[in-house]
């Protein structure tokens, strides 16, 4: 069974759109200077709707993370045990990835970690996903 | 802002049988937890003119309340339906209170019930409830409730040195006050190794330090205090608050402290109380770590410390702070937004000295408190003794 493939809308198409590219672009506000992870239509900063899109440096640091052994559904039950993890970026927003790659197991909170693309799907739709990047 | 201290009345309490209910239906559950929350308050079905409902996983739909409401057969003056997870009964109260002092009602029938455990499996109820994760950003990298508290875990006890055995401590206590309850779900003695050898969930949470899913429901009536005086037991609602953070854990402002912080602030204000006054809590527990986080962001105790206290007895009959003396989520039973009413019907039952064997003796005041989400909407209630 496959993992599911999200399903843009209007908010948050440029960022799945960005990744298909192999970048991560992050929501900036023109007004406030806040950075927001969850595309909107308006700052949940300053409600301002002046939002600009810009490439993030994809880099982080595992700000939380748990080995999960006991899937939500059907899809996932092939792919445990997997790590899901908060991701404090370097601009400043916390998102949620898993971390892949041979040494996930073996994740830390303060691990720092890179943005990598893993294909997803009889398409290869591109997800963020995080590596552990020794210092 | 100082609020006045609240003037309504619990005035009929009630829930079902708990646990797996072939047979059931959810209305149903709703129907039955209504009578006997009538038949416990001495009031009829015509004294009802207003009915909050939660939500079924089983029955979803855009008019639960509208639904029950033709269901059971009654047309209620104010009938709406509250969903905000595990927070929705005591947010029903809350409204139920606000209406009662208003004057749009006298007696507010606050109604729940659900069979998800016969009725959608335990593997429909875990896929159902991951669908509070955000559909783009967090249930495509496979989140779940529990990893979800996991991830709340495992910051907590790298921040404060969490030993295992605190958390399963936790878990323990529950099942304690469980076996004293007829009813409860799961009533077996359970030790701390019995936790930590559980299979794991989600790290660091094992299958023990998860709440149970459970057929269940629950009733809950609210009245005015003049409307109050002639029924049998009135308990007083003394002050409530809700605290409103974030809807996704990744948008949570922190990993350690929580919105239960602001709505017991304001509860407490309210009820004209500190958090030291209260003889016995019935606290959301849908995992060991939500119930150690939320005792210490309540202020129970102090940061890092709720599991050392839970180790030594403090949160048991007997000790400092008796903590779901029904046994909880863990230990009783979980039914959806019935699952925090049963902690309304147990402090109901301390409060006017029902409780049997789990009784408190001497207890006047009680909290209580729903948190919805992943630690997401926080409602807090106190009580106290007619």
């Amino acid at each position: 069974m496959d993992l599911p493939i999200p399903r843009p809308n209007a908010d948050t198409r440029p960022y799945w759109e960005a990744a298909q590219q192999d970048r991560l672009v992050l929501q900036h506000c023109a007004d406030c200077g806040a950075r927001q992870a969850i595309p909107r239509s308006y700052c949940g900063t300053c409600h301002s709707a002046n939002l600009t899109w810009r490439d993030s440096s994809g880099i982080g640091k595992i700000a939380s993370f748990s080995v999960v052994h006991r899937a939500p559904t059907k899809a996932f039950r092939d792919h445990l045990p997997y790590v899901l993890a908060l991701v404090d970026m370097a601009e400043g927003v916390r998102l949620m990835l898993n971390v892949i790659g041979e040494d996930r197991l073996d994740t830390q909170i303060g691990d720092p970690v890179r943005v990598v693309f893993e294909p997803r799907g009889d398409d290869g739709f591109k997800m963020p996903q995080v590596q552990r990047s020794p210092a | 802002m100082s609020r006045k201290q609240h003037t309504a009345r619990i005035t009929g309490v009630a829930d079902t049988a708990m646990g797996e209910l072939a047979g059931s239906t959810a209305l149903g559950l709703h129907a039955e937890a209504t009578n006997a929350a009538l038949k416990d308050a001495g009031l009829e079905a015509q004294d009802i003119d207003g009915v909050l409902c939660g939500y079924s996983m089983t029955v979803p739909h855009l008019m639960l309340s509208s639904v029950f409401s033709e269901y059971y057969g009654i047309s209620p003056s104010f009938n709406t339906a509250i969903q905000a997870g595990g927070a929705t009964a005591c947010i029903m109260l809350a409204n139920a209170v606000a209406l009662v002092e208003s004057g749009a009602c006298r007696h507010v029938l606050c109604v729940t019930g659900d069979n998800r455990l016969t009725g959608m499996t335990r593997d429909g109820a875990v896929a159902a409830l991951a669908t509070v994760g955000h559909p783009e950003f967090e249930q495509p990298y496979g989140m779940s409730v529990p990893a979800s508290y996991a991830l709340v875990a495992q910051a907590y006890l790298h921040r404060f040195g969490i030993t295992r055995d605190e958390l399963s401590a936790i878990a323990v206590s529950a099942r304690k006050h469980a076996a004293l309850h007829p009813k409860a779900t799961k009533r077996d003695p359970l030790t701390l190794a019995d936790v930590s050898e559980s299979r794991v969930i989600a790290s660091p949470l094992r299958l023990l330090d998860c709440c149970l899913i459970s057929d269940g429901g629950a009733a809950v009536i609210v009245s005015a205090a003049d409307a109050a005086r002639d029924t049998r037991n009135p308990v007083r609602v003394l002050g409530s608050g809700q605290g409103h953070t974030h809807e996704h854990i990744m948008a949570a402002p922190s990993l350690t402290d929580f919105g239960c912080k602001a709505s017991s602030a304001m509860a407490f204000s309210q009820a004209g109380v500190i958090a030291q006054d209260i003889d016995v809590a019935e606290i959301y527990d849908s995992f060991t770590i939500t119930l150690l986080a939320e005792l210490e962001s309540i202020g129970f105790f102090e940061k890092g410390e709720a599991g050392k206290a839970a180790l030594a007895g403090d949160i048991s009959l007997g000790g400092r702070l008796p903590t779901n003396t029904h046994g909880g989520l863990m230990s009783y039973g979980h039914s959806g937004a019935a699952g925090g009413a049963f902690h309304i019907v147990e402090a109901v039952h301390q409060m006017r000295g029902e409780a049997d064997a789990r009784q408190v003796p001497g207890a006047q005041l009680s909290f209580v408190h729903g948190d919805g989400g992943i630690l997401s909407a926080h409602c807090s209630l106190v009580l106290g003794k007619e």
